[in-house]
């Protein structure tokens, strides 16, 4: 009997072998991948656009990539400006990531399903996807009301993501930890402190730093353009200046290949950290 | 070595970590004017303020309309700006990624085609893209698309190489040619995991597309300018609560699809 559950997919249709293997999981992907090939070649046709004149247009954009990106220069700042700038883009980075990892710890320790009530746990769950669902530049630009444009603002509304981004992370890697270390030190009468510090934060630091890192780089790409969008400084401030206010693409270009050097930079070692670490 | 000696090392180099920490958040603070307890002093104002003035009265249901054509024409963008650079990036990262590449030049070109895309801010993109097509959606939609392809590229390639090798391994050695290769093997196998980077990204989308919004003066973001600049605070609450709403919608979707096809 068992051969026919086997061979239950398996049918003959004009003499050759076909196979069925729809399950559930394969009808969805498709209905999915139908829904979403309509709505797209649908779509454009739902958005009111003002007459563009593609073929100007495009012909600028070639014009303008162009000037970007093979006669980069700089005019109105200084390479040392760039540089500086670049720097704090990178401050207010480290800030926001630091601050909102060691938020982030405290919460996760009251997430991870393993050390905490479930109640506790699905409160901070909810709460982190009500902040991570405003984008982050409606909190920086919503901090700025009180603490007025700048630093102050563009960090705390950074740092709100990077908490609810690692917080996640945090728990998930909290999670991994077997069962049985923690139930052992809860046997000898060990604390709850005590669990934490010295079995749940040395047997997940690598995890936890690595997500740290990974975050960090993001949050340079974030704290680029919290610089252009609510004037906080740093390098997306001057990529602003020089193409909506001086109409300088030659320097535009300049910048966006700063950042980017920057950016690459931070990515490989992001993947060096995690490679070298999660292997261990 | 002996134990105590390990501890101390470890000890030390603890410290040496949070000393070099301390320094770098005192240097950071320094370069970039913040003050720590301005900060953390503004949250308790701000949790008020939020509590109190971003509410939306009946004033700002006035501005519902607005708000909710603009938030459509954020969705729409989002999701045909994400759809159109999976296409692309599914072919990119097929020729980029270790099982399935044609040979290492072309792998090398995509990988970094690809890094570029996607480590250029998409700030400098909406900047530079709306000084040729100006203040409308087509902008949005091309910094979306370039920025969404560079990221995607990446998570693709990622799950081809997780997820086909044997698969690949296997077909090649049945002499399968390399389209039949990706479209029989490849593809079925990463299908599901690739759709929920897809869900991913139309997420993350449409937060993106509220600040390209406000850079390039489209969608829900230009709203949000201007009712901020207009210190109309009913108006930005109920435009920042449409958000919450639709990307939780989304988030809560994307689970359930992402529940039934893994």
């Amino acid at each position: 009997m068992e051969h026919t559950s086997l061979l239950q997919g398996i049918y003959l249709k004009n003499g050759k072998i076909k196979t069925r293997t729809m399950t559930k999981a394969t009808i969805t992907v498709r209905v999915v991948i139908i829904f979403l090939s309509i709505f797209t070649l649908v779509g454009p046709f739902l958005l009111k656009y003002s007459a563009i004149d593609w073929p100007t247009a495009l012909f600028y954009t070639l014009d303008n990539l162009k000037m970007m990106f093979l006669q980069p220069a700089f005019n109105q700042i200084t390479f040392a400006t760039a540089i500086t700038q670049i720097l704090i883009t990178l401050a207010l980075a480290f800030l926001s990531t630091i601050l909102g990892a060691i938020l982030s710890f405290f919460l996760a320790i009251n997430t991870a399903k393993n050390l905490a009530p479930a109640g506790l746990s699905n409160a901070i769950i909810a709460f982190n996807s009500v902040i991570r669902a405003v984008p982050t530049v409606l909190w920086v630009l919503i901090f700025a009301i009180v603490a007025g444009l700048g630093a102050v603002a563009a960090v705390l509304g950074m740092m709100l993501h990077t908490m609810a981004y690692l917080t996640k992370a945090y728990a998930e890697s909290f999670e991994e930890i077997e069962e049985g270390t923690i139930e052992a030190l809860r046997a000898a009468g060990a604390s709850w402190w005590h669990i934490i510090f010295h079995c749940v934060l040395p047997q997940s630091a690598s995890y936890l730093v690595s997500w740290t890192f990974l975050r960090f780089e993001t949050n340079y790409g974030v704290a680029i353009a919290m610089g252009a969008a609510a004037a906080a400084g740093g390098i997306g401030f001057e990529l602003f200046m020089s193409s909506s206010f001086y109409y300088d693409l030659y320097e535009v270009g300049m910048i966006t290949y700063c950042a980017l050097i920057v950016a690459i930079v931070l990515e490989i070692t992001a993947l060096q950290i995690k490679k070298r670490l999660m292997a261990r | 070595m002996t134990t105590t000696n390990f501890l101390r090392m470890k000890k030390w180099k603890m410290t040496g970590i949070i000393v070099l920490l301390l320094v770098i958040v005192y240097g950071s603070s320094i370069i970039t004017d913040f003050d720590l307890l301005k900060g953390v002093a503004s949250i308790p104002g701000t949790i008020t303020w939020i509590a109190t003035n971003l509410i939306p009265d009946a004033a700002a249901m006035e501005n519902l309309p607005k708000v909710l054509s603009r938030l459509w024409e954020t969705i729409v963008l989002s999701v045909i700006a994400s759809t159109t650079a999976a296409i692309c990036a599914f072919f990119f990262a097929i020729f980029g990624s270790k099982t399935t590449q044609i040979n290492r030049t072309i792998a090398f070109c995509t990988r970094f085609i690809a890094s570029v895309f996607r480590n250029i801010p998409i700030v400098a993109w909406a900047l530079v893209l709306v000084i040729s097509f100006g203040h409308n959606v087509v902008t949005g939609y091309f910094a979306l698309f370039i920025s969404t392809f560079g990221t995607l590229v990446r998570m693709f390639m990622e799950t081809i190489d997780e997820a086909s090798a044997d698969g690949v391994e296997a077909l090649n050695a049945t002499g399968a040619t390399y389209f039949q290769m990706v479209f029989k093997g490849v593809l079925p196998d990463t299908m599901p995991q690739m759709l929920s980077w897809l869900f991913y990204m139309i997420e993350t989308n449409i937060r993106s597309a509220t600040l390209i919004g406000l850079l390039t003066g489209t969608g829900i973001g230009y709203l949000f300018d201007l009712h901020y600049k207009r210190l109309d605070y009913g108006t930005l609450g109920l435009i920042t609560l449409s958000i919450i709403i639709v990307v939780i919608a989304i988030e809560f979707a994307s689970n359930k699809v992402r529940r039934m096809i893994l």
